[in-house]
């Protein structure tokens, strides 16, 4: 390709980057047994919580940070890091009121706090640092018996629910970062269906973080019961900084008979500066339970942020006949770090699953695809289907395939393929030729390339999807 | 496995260095010697390789280790005289035969072709000490597994084999390894292939027990395939099923050379085999395959390595796995392709077909890439016999049992057509339905029919 | 040489022969028709033994021997050969050693001995140019890269080879242009003698051009609605299935 394209590196802009001017109710940095308690009495929690927190504090000193992963982590220290920071309201959030300044963030953020002015057919549960600070069209959902509010107040109002299932998808003892997250979440969405509802809106949580040198630690739950159906999105966003930011959240589906959850991210944390300056670190455990017969659970994933990303959304498929998806467009930039993939375990007899995940690496990024089948001696009849392709730009960048096959079972049809190319440059020429720019033929290749994944996500986030993707790019032709 | 600790294991075969130490150097030349120290301080310091770690993810080593073995530092003398006790020939198959007798080779009764040098280790050192300077300890000193680094410490026996520059073998050498004896027994062997340059030649191995015990054999060659050599290795391993084999084969690759390495694993409990190829020179290509028909309590572990270190090169895997009973199958495929590998092809494929309940596979196929223009693919399935083909087959008068041989072979088939010895791919498509209907074939199991004389 | 008496079968639970009733005598081909669906396809593959359906009821005979108690295999070397819809395709298998353990394990279980290799060559030699098939397909893994012609031809080919009683033919028209209908055509025409029988399962009257039925039996929702003789096809040919659903919906 053009050498002097590549020297051509344009500016991608980080749109969100930007700090937004708030006060904030923010606890000393340091992590220790007493900063566990006082998060904990802040959101008044009952003791069974606190005790939940403190076991899995108590587990996490005990483990060390994993590095099996392909990833280059430098040290962090956790004593360096703010474990609560709530954005001062002076209004009262239970009401349904909103600071006018919050909003102005979310706003800008192209997500809507006000009702009247909403996407039509999402219901947004938005997070800030370490609080939720406003759940829309929480009332109208609750007509049909839906839960759908900040974690905080589902321990209030349902604790019973939250109790049974906290933990049953991701116990604090799962790994390094669920142990954390354990001890320390400060909030996050709750998400109950009853049986037999049909969830009418898409829910969405968007977290975003503002405040300087935390850790942003939110937890999803979310159960859908019998029969019943809910399409969930997670969009996420930070301030471009020089330092790093961590974030390790943990969310936990538990999907019953014939249910269906369908799970959407657009992850867009700030990646940090084309010299690797900056960017949230993404540990993240993603696990989803598919409890009941025929239960169904997809993922669908575009990951586009974030300086080091680690996270293997993955499904227990329990229930005898159940089903699940994963779809994902990983992309890496400057010197973004990704190491990401799916998990499927099949237990129940007759499960099926499908991994589908494009890797696209560009600059001087390293993006790994890692994932796991593993079929039990009793799934009968399990089958899976695994794509990863990686696409590369430029000859710097690193595109990695490290996928684990367990069968334990001889009834089992696991297939797995990969391949690995660069972008094609009589493709680029083709579209060079027809008078369109290098830059705009690799938006158009590499959207294509991804399209199967990105035709699994609802409509208004696949275009926002389709605009990250080239945004991300930008400047890393070559 | 008896109740012995891999750290147990490990201060044991330490200790049993350190004791003999002197013996074991006694009369090896200077280029072995002055390697062991720093082999067997790393081997005290790491130990046995653990399960779980990336390169021992499901395969418990101390299934090898962990039973008591004898061991002989010298080559025994009352080791029974080869020629008596069998002679090797494949029907139709005009080889050459170099015979190893528990690591050491017993030149009284191998045929070695007048142009190629074959010899005992330790000689090839002293008559082409720069050759074996230059390439002894070179690939396995690289390598993280400390079952190379065990076999560094101890090695005293094995074959030199120097294929020189041009020369064109015109029968296949063939290396009978014999493991004999009534008595538990652990061989070291370590072997060096130097193919030269613009060289030609094809050698079979076969390794085999010639008596129940319980052997275990690690073996380590390192192969350096110079500039345009061509080399075809292929490797029947056919140990009783007591017994346990880690063989390590360490290639190296020079510009336009070829290699096919195919690896049939028939008998052995316990089989870990290492391939791994460094792509040294551009335009080299490597073809590497392994079949494995374990049944029983088999656990059979391929573990195979490419490192495209330069531009240009070419590397294609096969591997396949037939199993049965309570047999376990491990596949581990690791490809890396290097920043400025530049236009590396690398295709990898593993297939496996589970025939009984309780059969297990784990497949692990691994790719890193840090070159942009690049093709490689890997793909890795895990099935059964394909159910309209039965049908199909017995409409067409076929018993089942039959149909599912006439499936599993043609299975197999994939991996024998690229033998490139006509008589050879006979022999193993007759071996591999032997194993497959559970025979054993004639003498040892081995495919070479070896009489008794 | 075969009855077939009220046999029922079903898929996963669901019924698709609802009582089935023929009889076939040696020397006769017997056409079934019937629209997509009727279960045209079941009936062979219940006959020949497939175990993905199951037999719910009924009997039959073929040859004084119970066909339903057999395996597949048993059913095949007594006699009964079908030509499949869709032949599979098997990779490292080749059609020379395919055949001869077909050959040789019909022969076993007649009391004969094996052919020897040349006999055998000999035998594939003969039949091939019978049925004028290129002896290059014979070469190569059963099916393998076949094109759609020559799968049904290399079916006619072993069926040749296999000298059955009964054949029956699985809509052996589908996918054939009219130079190769008329060429498998005419195989399965040089191989009938007064001891063989034929089933033709068809959707069209097309290849009933070239293999005269002395019987036309048209299947639907299961059951065999309709039965007449060879002018059936021209009728159904001409009036469509929409003239026997309606008939038999309205009963």
């Amino acid at each position: 390709m053009d050498s002097n394209i590549i020297s051509k590196v344009t500016d991608s802009e980080y749109k969100y980057g930007f700090v937004s001017d708030i006060e904030h109710d923010t606890i000393g940095k340091g992590l220790n047994e007493d900063v566990i308690r006082l998060i904990s009495s802040k959101k008044e929690e009952p003791e069974w919580l606190l005790e939940f927190r403190l076991k899995a504090y108590r587990h996490w000193l005990t483990l060390k940070m994993p590095t099996w992963a392909h990833l280059d982590i430098p040290e962090i220290d956790y004593q360096d890091i703010i474990y609560y920071s709530a954005p001062k309201q002076n209004v009262k959030p239970e009401n349904g009121e909103i600071d006018p300044e919050l909003k102005k963030t979310f706003d800008k953020l192209g997500i809507p706090l006000d009702e009247q002015k909403a996407l039509s057919g999402v219901a947004f549960d938005a997070v800030m640092d370490s609080v939720s600070v406003k759940t829309t069209y929480k009332d109208a959902l609750a007509e049909r018996g839906i839960i759908f509010c900040s974690f905080s107040e589902a321990v209030r109002n349902h604790p019973d629910l939250v109790r049974q299932y906290l933990g049953s998808v991701v116990p604090p003892t799962d790994n390094y970062f669920a142990a954390l997250n354990s001890a320390v979440f400060s909030d996050g969405s709750f998400c109950y269906i009853p049986k037999g509802v049909r969830c009418p809106m898409e829910l969405s949580t968007y977290f975003r973080i503002n405040a300087a040198k935390t850790g942003q630690f939110e937890r999803t739950l979310i159960v859908c019961d019998d029969d019943s159906y809910v399409s969930y999105l997670e969009g996420c966003t930070a301030p471009r900084r020089d330092e790093n930011q961590l974030h390790a959240a943990i969310v936990e589906i538990v999907v019953m008979n014939n249910a269906e959850v369908k799970y959407s991210t657009v992850q867009n944390w700030y990646p940090g500066d084309k010299e690797g300056r900056g960017g949230i670190y993404n540990f993240v455990t993603k696990r989803g339970l598919c409890k009941g017969v025929n239960a169904r659970l997809s993922w669908s994933q575009v990951e586009t942020g974030s300086a080091i990303t680690w996270k293997y959304p993955g499904t227990v498929l329990l229930g005898d006949g159940s089903s699940s998806e994963f779809y994902s467009v990983a992309v890496t930039n400057n010197h973004q770090q990704a190491d990401t993939g799916s998990k499927m375990i099949h237990i129940g007899r007759n499960t099926s699953s499908r991994i589908v995940s494009k890797g696209i690496s560009a600059g001087q990024s390293q993006n790994s695809y890692r994932g796991l089948v593993k079929v039990s001696a009793n799934a009968d009849g399990a089958r899976n289907y695994s794509q990863c392709d990686s696409l590369l730009l430029g000859d710097k960048c690193g595109a990695h395939t490290f996928p684990y096959v367990e069968c334990l079972n001889n009834t089992a049809v696991l297939e797995h393929e990969a391949t690995t190319s660069k972008i094609g440059e009589d493709q680029i020429f083709y579209c060079n030729q027809r008078g369109i720019s290098t830059e705009d033929a690799v938006g158009l290749i590499v959207n294509g390339y991804a399209k199967e994944v990105l035709n699994t996500l609802p409509m208004e986030f696949a275009v926002e999807a389709q605009k990250l993707l080239q945004v991300s790019l930008e400047g890393s032709v070559g | 496995m008896e109740n012995v600790s891999s750290v147990g294991i490990k201060d044991k075969l330490t200790a049993l260095y350190r004791q003999y130490a002197t013996q074991i150097s006694d009369g090896m030349p200077e280029a072995m010697n002055r390697v062991r120290e720093t082999a067997i301080s790393q081997f005290d310091a790491l130990g046995l390789p653990r399960k779980g770690c990336e390169r021992y993810r499901f395969t418990e080593i101390m299934t090898a280790f962990g039973h008591a073995y004898g061991y002989s530092i010298n080559k025994l003398s009352a080791a029974a005289d080869s020629q008596t006790v069998f002679r090797c020939a494949v029907p139709d198959l005009d080889t050459y035969t170099i015979i190893i007798n528990n690591g050491w080779i017993d030149l009284k009764n191998s045929t070695i072709p007048a142009n190629v040098v074959a010899t005992e280790l330790a000689d090839g050192a002293n008559k082409y000490p720069e050759l074996f300077a230059a390439h002894y300890n070179r690939l396995a000193a690289q390598k993280d597994d400390t079952t190379i680094s065990l076999n560094t410490a101890f090695a005293r026996s094995g074959l030199f084999l120097y294929i020189p520059d041009n020369v064109v073998v015109d029968k296949p050498i063939q290396i009978v390894n014999v493991l004999s004896g009534n008595n538990p027994l652990m061989v070291n062997q370590r072997n060096l292939i130097v193919a030269g340059r613009g060289s030609q030649s094809k050698i079979v191995i076969c390794d085999h027990t010639l008596a129940n015990s319980q052997f275990l054999l690690n073996n380590v060659t390192e192969t350096v395939l110079q500039p345009n050599a061509q080399l075809d290795c292929y490797c029947i391993q056919n140990l009783n099923d007591r017994s346990s084999q880690i063989a390590s084969l360490l290639i190296e690759q020079n510009a336009d050379s070829q290699l096919i390495a195919n690896t049939l694993t028939l008998h052995g409990g316990f089989v870990r085999n290492n391939v791994e190829v460094l792509m040294a020179g551009q335009h080299a290509e490597a073809s590497i395959y392994g079949l494995s028909l374990p049944a029983g309590h088999q656990h059979i572990d391929n573990f195979t390595y490419v490192d495209h270190a330069v531009p240009n090169c070419t590397s294609y895997e096969l591997y396949k796995n037939v199993l049965n009973d309570e047999s376990v199958g491990v596949f581990s495929g690791y490809v890396l392709v290097r920043p400025d590998a530049q236009k590396t092809n690398a295709q990898q494929s593993n297939k496996n077909i589970c025939i009984s309940p309780s059969a297990r596979m784990y497949t692990k196929p691994q790719l890193e890439i840090y070159a942009d223009d690049v093709k490689c693919s890997h793909g890795a399935t895990v099935g059964q016999l394909d159910e309209s083909a039965l049908f199909y087959m017995r409409q067409r008068c076929i018993g089942e049992d039959e149909a599912k041989m006439m499936l599993m072979s043609a299975f197999a088939h994939e991996v024998v057509r690229t033998i490139r010895i006509p008589i050879l791919a006979e022999r193993y498509a007759e071996m591999i339905e032997n194993r497959l209907r559970g025979r054993h074939a004639a003498c040892g199991d081995c495919f070479m029919k070896c009489e008794k004389r | 040489m075969l009855t077939i008496k009220d046999l029922r079968a079903s898929i996963d639970g669901k019924p698709i022969l609802k009582g089935i009733n023929l009889h076939i005598n040696a020397g006769e081909v017997h056409a079934i028709m019937g629209p997509n669906g009727s279960g045209k396809s079941t009936l062979s593959s219940v006959l020949t033994g497939n175990s993905r359906f199951t037999v719910d009821g009924g009997e039959v005979t073929f040859l004084g021997r119970d066909l339903l108690a057999m395996p597949p295999e048993d059913r095949a070397r007594l006699g009964l050969f079908m030509s499949f819809q869709y032949p599979v395709e098997i990779p490292g298998v080749s059609m020379v050693n395919f055949m001869r353990a077909a050959v040789n394990e019909k022969r076993k279980f007649n009391g004969l001995p094996a052919l020897s290799a040349a006999e055998y060559l000999k035998l594939m030699r003969e039949k091939s140019q019978l049925v004028e098939i290129d002896s290059r397909l014979t070469s190569r893994s059963v099916n393998e890269g076949f094109s759609g012609g020559e799968k049904k031809r290399n079916e006619i080919f072993q069926m040749a080879m296999l000298e059955p009683r009964l054949s029956i033919l699985d809509e052996t028209d589908s996918g054939l242009d009219i130079d190769a209908l008329r060429i498998v055509a005419s195989g399965v025409n040089k191989l009938k003698t007064p001891e063989t029988s034929a089933i033709v399962i068809t959707h069209y009257q097309r290849l009933l051009d070239y293999i005269v039925p002395d019987v036309v039996h048209v299947l639907y929702n299961g059951q065999i609605v309709k039965t007449g003789g060879k002018e059936l096809a021209l009728e159904l040919e001409e009036k469509g299935y929409d003239w026997i659903k309606s008939e038999f919906d309205n009963k």
